[in-house]
């Protein structure tokens, strides 16, 4: 009797999520396997993929990318270089400013606290592709940015045309070498189709233009998470430290920052998928110039597969993004662990029991 | 075991659903494709005299056209000729403006219900013939197209479409800045020694003498005129690192250096027409669509246009074009044949040219338009010396990153740049 009443519950429990399941199977599951199938074939984009004359063609696409020497080869490291910088740029800059953002909006005190709030998340909501318009013009070389630049007796840079790496910039203003003939030991050895040269160029000055317009525009998003989570803090907690004597600062590290540990590593998390698939701006603003210095893994996929037709070397970049996107989010969870936890929890996929943390599923 | 059964038999359930659901989008998009199924049920009419003719000149068909218009003016040009044509054949055509033209094309291949007559970029053609996608055909009165342009639309001997229209560049000049400097009609600059002589003249503190779109579509006039190209006649292989490519280089580059020549980005231009406008430069080499912006964003500048300066191989300048597609798979190519003829006719094709200013691929329209539009004499002499555009296949990524390199013009390693073209498109071409 019973357990024909679970058996109910279940068919029961299935029907619910059935419409979620298909609707999910067709437009998520199918679809990827599919582009995975697409990534080993010799698909040209005409007729369906699933069609007999589409030949199965083992790794091809992928050894172009990966193992090749060649533009393709050349192309995918430059994107990954330039995303790399961008992530590293990015990320910590938005979670710190997020949790600065939400951390003064939270106090009870502060006058016109909705309004500070609903003025930081507002880049949060407006489409990506009308700030990129907006950014387009403020950053020109007579834009608004450098004409304040210029107030404050900066000659600013001609921003989305110019390819020179931060990092190579720096290294020239310090002496430690000349963009226009850079050393030989850097610019004549090669790994993976790029010089060394190439590979610590850092973000171009069009890059960090890019960087900066998506700080300010996700930021706000951030904000809202740490709000949330900081309003979950007990008072009493807060009350006792104070008690206690610790001063506001000890109080932040001690008291808030562990409370905000779950919501820390979905901030990251998010930051770290959003930013390695950043797509959007480089479509609207740069197509990948200047100098291929904002082509992206996503927008190279883009244009690899509807500008140059290979459908199959496209659906490879997006594959290897994903496995590059899993690997960096899998460590960042280990080392975001709970400590305490960490004992009897070697693997995130090892879990006997459903987190606590679910919420960064 | 009960739970694994219940847990197999909702998988069970829900790939069938997903099965079904795929079967009715086949099903959905085979009722709203407007080609087939469209047409059959015209034909059966009995009007069209009771019976189902496979034939399909027969007219009442239902054609599907995808542009990537300019404007308003050019919709409507286009759709008025489509109108025609259909009140002339009995047949109907749906024109589509597309907002993004390759992505569209491409949706419409994998689908197999592409649309059945399109514009295609030259440089998408390559990609698309090897692909399979184009029907090749050949309009009426082919020979009358400009020999590069039917060369632009052949792929492995086969000629695939018929040239739309096309574009030359020519070298535009600053009135003001022209008297400025001193110099008068009899200074047109002929040959490239001139030119470089020339802008030297016009470069003031605040002007530079040309001001140069990046890339390969604006400094390859240079390589044309030094008897040049890319790649070799049949673009099987490429020849980017001989001494007529590098010598066209190196005029811009030298010029670039010197100071008469400025890429327009350095002097915080999009484009050269830009740099034009604003008159931080006194001359540029761009094509006919100059004349829009010109008029549009920059009334008050007074230019003057002339044919590109002789190079040391003779006359050089780059056409761009599109063609009139028509997919393999339309059920309908006799019909979009019919219609590619009607729609380059000459007289039609001056059409186009009075609608939005593009000039007639038809040598036979040459006069006309040169009657009608003598202040773009210099455009339409382009025809007879330009040289067609780089269509063959695989070669986007390898011609992009030529034009990525090429942005550091004035100091890339020239050599080592062609060089690095010859290798990758040679992977692409297959030696």
């Amino acid at each position: 009797m019973k357990s024909q009443n679970l058996g109910r519950q279940a068919r029961a429990g299935w029907l619910f999520t059935a419409p979620m399941l298909i609707v999910l199977g067709v437009f998520l599951v199918l679809p990827i396997i599919l582009a995975m199938w697409v990534s080993v074939a010799d698909w040209t984009g005409r007729g369906s993929p699933l069609n007999p004359d589409v030949n199965y063609v083992g790794l091809e696409n992928y050894r172009s990318l990966v193992t090749e020497p060649g533009l393709d080869r050349q192309d995918f490291m430059t994107s990954l270089r330039n995303t790399f910088y961008y992530v590293i740029g990015v990320v910590p800059l938005q979670t710190v400013i997020a949790l600065l953002l939400a951390n003064t909006v939270n106090q009870r005190y502060l006058k016109g606290r909705s309004w500070f709030r609903t003025a930081f998340y507002f880049p949060s909501v407006v489409s990506s592709v009308a700030i990129s318009l907006v950014f387009l013009f403020l950053f020109t070389s007579t834009g608004a940015v450098n004409q304040f630049l210029g107030v404050l007796g900066i000659d600013g840079p001609s921003w989305f045309t110019d390819p020179r790496g931060l990092i190579h910039m720096i290294g020239d203003s310090i002496g430690l070498w000349s963009i226009d003939s850079p050393p030989n030991a850097l610019a004549d050895n090669d790994v993976l189709g790029l010089s060394f040269w190439e590979w610590f160029s850092g973000p171009s000055v069009a890059l960090t233009a890019i960087m900066l317009q998506v700080v300010w525009t996700t930021a706000g998003t951030f904000m809202l998470m740490f709000l949330a989570a900081l309003q979950d803090v007990p008072t009493e907690v807060e009350e006792a430290a104070m008690v206690d004597g610790a001063t506001k600062w000890e109080r932040f590290r001690h008291v808030t920052l562990p409370h905000l540990r779950p919501t820390l590593l979905l901030v990251i998390t998010l930051g770290i998928i959003g930013t390695w698939q950043v797509f959007d701006q480089m479509y609207i603003m740069t197509q990948g110039g200047p100098a291929k210095t904002t082509l992206t893994p996503a927008y190279l996929s883009y244009s690899t597969a509807f500008n140059g037709n290979n459908w199959g070397q496209g659906a490879a970049i997006a594959f290897l993004l994903f496995l590059l996107i899993f690997v960096l989010t899998t460590m960042q969870r280990i080392i975001l662990r709970d400590r305490d936890k960490s004992k009897r929890r070697t693997w995130p996929w090892q879990r006997t029991q459903p987190s606590e943390q679910g919420v960064t599923a | 075991m009960k739970h694994r059964n219940l847990t197999l038999t909702a998988l069970g359930v829900t790939t069938a659903l997903i099965l079904a659901a795929c079967g009715g989008d086949n099903d959905d998009s085979g009722a709203v494709e407007p080609a087939g199924t469209v047409a059959e049920s015209t034909d059966a009419e009995p009007s069209d005299g009771g019976t189902v003719d496979a034939e399909p000149s027969d007219g009442g068909a239902e054609l599907t056209m995808l542009i990537a218009s300019s404007g308003d003016a050019e919709t409507n040009a286009v759709k008025a000729a489509a109108e025609a044509w259909s009140a002339e054949s009995g047949n109907s055509v749906d024109v589509l403006v597309a907002t993004d033209m390759n992505q569209e094309l491409a949706q419409g291949f994998a689908s197999g219900n592409p649309p059945d007559i399109f514009y295609l970029d030259a440089s998408r053609f390559g990609d698309n013939a090897a692909a399979g996608n184009l029907f090749a055909y050949t309009a009426e009165g082919s020979d009358d197209f400009y020999e590069s342009l039917r060369e632009t639309f052949t792929f492995e001997g086969t000629p695939y479409c018929a040239p739309k229209d096309f574009s030359t560049l020519a070298l535009q000049i600053n009135d003001d800045a022209w008297a400025a400097a001193g110099l008068t009609d009899d200074d047109i600059p002929t040959n490239y020694d001139e030119l470089a002589d020339v802008a030297a003249q016009l470069t003031t503190a605040d002007q530079v003498g040309l001001g140069l779109g990046s890339g390969i579509d604006r400094a390859g006039a240079f390589v044309v005129g030094n008897g040049g190209w890319w790649l070799n006649q049949d673009s099987t292989a490429p020849t980017a690192n001989t001494p007529e490519v590098l010598a066209g280089m190196q005029y811009v580059q030298d010029n670039i250096d010197a100071g008469n020549f400025a890429l327009a980005s350095s002097i915080d231009a999009g484009w050269g027409g830009e740099a034009f406008g604003t008159q931080r430069a006194a001359m540029t080499v761009e094509g006919n669509w100059i004349r829009g912006a010109m008029t549009n964003d920059y009334p008050d500048v007074g230019y003057t246009v002339v044919e590109l300066p002789e190079g040391p191989a003779g006359p050089g300048t780059l056409q761009f074009t599109q063609c009139w597609g028509i997919a393999a798979d339309s059920d309908n190519t006799d019909q979009a044949v019919d219609l590619v003829n009607f729609l380059t006719t000459p007289d039609q094709q001056m059409a186009f040219a009075e609608g939005f200013g593009v000039m007639p691929s038809r040598q036979a329209a040459a006069a006309d338009y040169e009657a009608l539009f003598p202040e773009n004499a210099a455009f339409i002499a382009g025809g007879e010396y330009g040289h067609g555009p780089i269509s063959a296949p695989g070669l986007d990524a390898v011609v992009a990153d030529l034009n990525s390199q090429l942005e550091a013009i004035g100091t890339a390693d020239l050599e080592s740049v062609l060089a690095g073209f010859d290798t990758n498109a040679t992977a692409e071409l297959g030696g």
